[in-house]
């Protein structure tokens, strides 16, 4: 009965003398995890713009549908997204667009702190993604 | 003129006194924050200023500005009195307590005594002015009109009750061994170094005391008057704003209080451990002391589990009050045939009896209903 109370004793006064394990969050982050599926990026082509062809495959296969497309044709035939919304306050990052993609254009990326106080910038356009690489290397 | 100045002495030597015991409250909330943090491979709170330093100023203005809510069912002029009562009991124990030596003050011939007031019924008055705080913490649940709280202070006053006798007990071993109940008579006869301290004369009392000292502070071995998982908040539950924080803070000044007392009775009070280091002024041994044991406080919050209401009641009558009654019999055995010499083999003697009682209630007999 004693001798575990002092044995707990011990314990606690090795730990007080330990190193905290915390993380001081806004100072020091944790890396997102590999497969980590934070807010979608596009990728480029060798032009600088997007790779995505407008099929419609990610609109079609998004659970929450928060992906809005009009398609457009440019003078070489080739299909284009004229607007693509993104709407990522609906958003439930399942993954599914970047899974969906024929032409490996959209992925999700590794952002996890993203806070706005309206609704408006929270609609992504086609730029807006193609900002998005930046922030996931 | 003479009258004037004794007055002007008291005066300012009681704010500076009650400064330092409020200061020192504040920052020991935060120094138990931190300190349970660590021991919990954590940080304590260390945003609020440079490590947190200006975390208790925070906390103060925070609960200023709550809102100062009295149930209707509750009995108003009780529940206003309860928290006032905790505080100035625990803030009152504090006044008879000598944390120093005198010095004079330089050029002149006037000697200050380093204590507010040198009653000579010292430990009475400090226990009925402990007893008085339970009160608060009895009042304070039985008039806020809640369960909860009604339950805690039943609890309070059963645990409070039993362990002030064991308590008183074990305090009586020092005072027949310095045969007075002033504390700076006491504290006198331990000088001349760590060997002439009361704890070798009276070990099993000084544990005695730090176990029902954390009985009466209900901290958290027992800790039941506010059970945060059985009574939410226990006796407090119903106060908010200032209240609240006078009863927080009259817990931690009686922690401190407890702590200088056990300093006082058992540590040797201000006198230094060593005869050669008598140059360090005794207030820092005095400080040094109550820190290790306020540690040792925090230390063991951090360790032990909460104990359940009939083991506190078992550890109270049937272990720690019939030791009590023994070291007291010891003590006044050994020194009313004046064999003082006697008094370190007899302490020794006193541990094995511990030892075969603590066997026969506790490993024999475990805590069974």
């Amino acid at each position: 009965m004693i001798i575990p109370m002092l044995k707990g004793l011990m314990l606690t006064f090795n730990r007080f003398f330990s190193r905290p394990i915390t993380i001081q969050y806004p100072e020091e982050k944790m890396p997102a995890a590999p497969r980590w599926r934070g807010i979608q990026y596009f990728e480029r082509d060798e032009q600088g713009k997007t790779k995505c062809v407008a099929c419609g495959l990610c609109m079609i296969v998004c659970p929450s549908q928060c992906i809005t497309i009009e398609t457009a044709e440019d003078e070489e035939g080739r299909r284009y997204p004229l607007t693509y919304e993104l709407d990522a306050s609906r958003c439930i990052y399942c993954g599914y667009c970047e899974e969906a993609c024929p032409v490996s254009a959209i992925f999700m990326g590794k952002m996890y702190e993203w806070v706005e106080n309206e609704r408006k910038p929270l609609l992504l356009d086609t730029d807006k993604l193609l900002e998005n690489k930046k922030v996931n290397p | 003129m003479h009258l004037l100045f004794l007055l002007i002495e008291i005066i300012v030597k009681s704010v500076v006194v009650f400064g330092c015991l409020m200061l020192s409250v504040a920052y020991l909330t935060l120094m138990e924050r931190k300190f349970l943090g660590h021991i919990q491979v954590r940080f304590g709170p260390n945003r609020c200023g440079p490590f947190g330093l200006l975390q208790p100023f925070s906390d103060m203005f925070k609960s200023f500005f709550k809102e100062d809510l009295i149930p209707g069912q509750a009995d108003k002029p009780l529940f206003v009195i309860a928290p006032m009562l905790t505080i100035s009991a625990a803030i009152g124990i504090f006044a008879v307590i000598p944390f120093g030596d005198q010095f004079t003050i330089p050029r002149t011939s006037w000697i200050v005594q380093l204590r507010v007031a040198d009653v000579d019924i010292g430990l009475l008055y400090i226990f009925g002015l402990a007893s008085l705080g339970e009160y608060g913490i009895i009042l304070g649940g039985g008039s806020s009109g809640n369960k909860y709280g009604l339950t805690g202070s039943l609890r309070a006053v059963a645990q409070m009750i039993s362990y002030e006798v064991a308590l008183g007990l074990s305090v009586i071993g020092v005072i027949i061994i310095a045969q007075s109940l002033r504390l700076t008579e006491i504290v006198r006869l331990q000088g001349g170094g760590l060997w002439h301290w009361n704890i070798w004369a009276q070990p099993v009392a000084f544990l005695l005391y730090l176990i029902c000292g954390v009985a009466e502070l209900n901290r958290t071995p027992f800790d039941m008057p506010e059970a945060e998982s059985e009574l939410a908040c226990g006796y407090n539950i119903e106060y908010s704003s200032m209240k609240f924080a006078m009863f927080f803070m009259g817990e931690y000044a009686h922690m401190v209080t407890v702590g200088a007392l056990a300093v006082t009775l058992f540590l040797g009070g201000w006198q230094p451990p060593l005869p050669a280091l008598g140059f360090i002024p005794g207030v820092v041994w005095f400080c040094m002391k109550l820190f290790v044991l306020l540690f040792f406080f925090i230390w063991e919050r951090g360790t032990f589990p909460r104990l359940r209401y009939d083991q506190i009641m078992k550890l109270g009558w049937k272990v720690l009050f019939p030791l009590a009654l023994i070291n007291l019999l010891m003590t006044g055995l050994v020194y009313s045939f004046e064999v003082v010499s006697w008094v370190v083999p007899a302490a020794v003697g006193l541990f094995f009896l511990a030892g075969i009682l603590i066997y026969f209630q506790l490993v024999k007999k475990p805590f069974k209903r």
